[in-house]
């Protein structure tokens, strides 16, 4: 990738942590009271986000043929298979006991949040031990 | 009503989303490239560990991008901490709930090709069948996971 198009990407994830920061989801505590049904504010921002991209997503290859920098929109279908829900049935009992799942969790380092490195190498050591003992190809 | 269900208010959870779509929205205006958070674990292995799932071309092409927009990711909220001191957050949960939690968050989300952003977000926009299962699968599971914990009487 040139240059130009790493700092779209820089300054994209810029936005998406201020996001997650505003929206406080950086906080493992927030996100439990969602999933306690305590504050509902999370469906908030997933709708929110889901709203604006799904737009941007249908919108954008119609109208430009390309993206600014680079070749093409990049289509990334999701399969459906017992990897899928299995890996998401894992990850909802992670999440339900942490509060945390990838983006806050770096995201949550920069609001200075130094607990969630715990978190962080957990994550790390689960993606290992996925691609290493569990990857395909 | 709306008090009940959102006792800390809404606007702030309203707008942190839209600005979540509005970083999704501009990695794909700029470089046409889907903006999952999870992946970044896996392409950065590839820099320390030989095992072969982290050398696939997918992962080597991908891992010089992931990681920049993660380290945005981290920029971004230390400038918004920086602009909003009151934003700044510590977890009281502890540590190992932490390290256990996080562990199975990594493991799920590789497995599952997807997390809260990669399905959640940029799956559901594109109005994908499986990423709105892996969804629905987690929203279910983390709910009974964590009232589960309370009622054990665990950490926070």
């Amino acid at each position: 990738m040139t240059p130009v198009s790493l700092a779209w990407v820089l300054l994209s994830g810029a936005l998406f942590g201020c996001g997650l920061a505003l929206s406080t989801m950086v906080r493992p505590e927030v996100v439990l009271s969602f999933l306690r049904f305590v504050d509902f504010g999370l469906l908030l921002v997933l709708g929110g986000a889901v709203a604006v991209t799904l737009v941007a997503y249908q919108v954008l290859p119609r109208v430009l043929g390309k993206p600014m920098t680079g070749t093409q929109f990049h289509p990334h279908p999701s399969i459906l298979d017992a990897r899928t829900i299995g890996g998401a049935a894992i990850f909802g009992i992670g999440w339900g006991l942490c509060g945390v799942c990838p983006g806050p969790a770096i995201a949550g380092l920069g609001t200075g949040n130094w607990p969630l490195l715990f978190a962080l190498a957990g994550i790390f050591a689960g993606a290992y031990v996925q691609g290493r003992w569990f990857g395909e190809g | 009503m709306l008090e009940s269900l959102f006792p800390n208010g809404s606007v702030h959870y309203l707008a942190g989303g839209v600005l979540l779509g509005v970083g999704v929205s501009l990695l794909y205006l700029t470089t046409g490239l889907v903006g999952g958070m999870s992946s970044v674990f896996s392409t950065t292995l590839s820099w320390v560990s030989k095992a072969r799932f982290f050398h696939q071309p997918p992962m080597l092409g991908s891992r010089v991008w992931r990681l920049v927009y993660a380290a945005g990711v981290l920029v971004g909220a230390a400038m918004f901490t920086a602009a909003v001191p009151s934003s700044a957050f510590a977890t009281g949960l502890p540590w190992w709930q932490l390290l256990a939690g996080g562990f199975l968050v990594g493991f799920g989300a590789r497995l599952s090709r997807g997390c809260t952003s990669g399905h959640g977000i940029c799956g559901m926009a594109s109005l994908q069948l499986p990423s709105i299962l892996a969804v629905l699968t987690f929203l279910v599971t983390g709910m009974i996971t964590a009232n589960l914990v309370v009622r054990i009487g665990a950490g926070a």
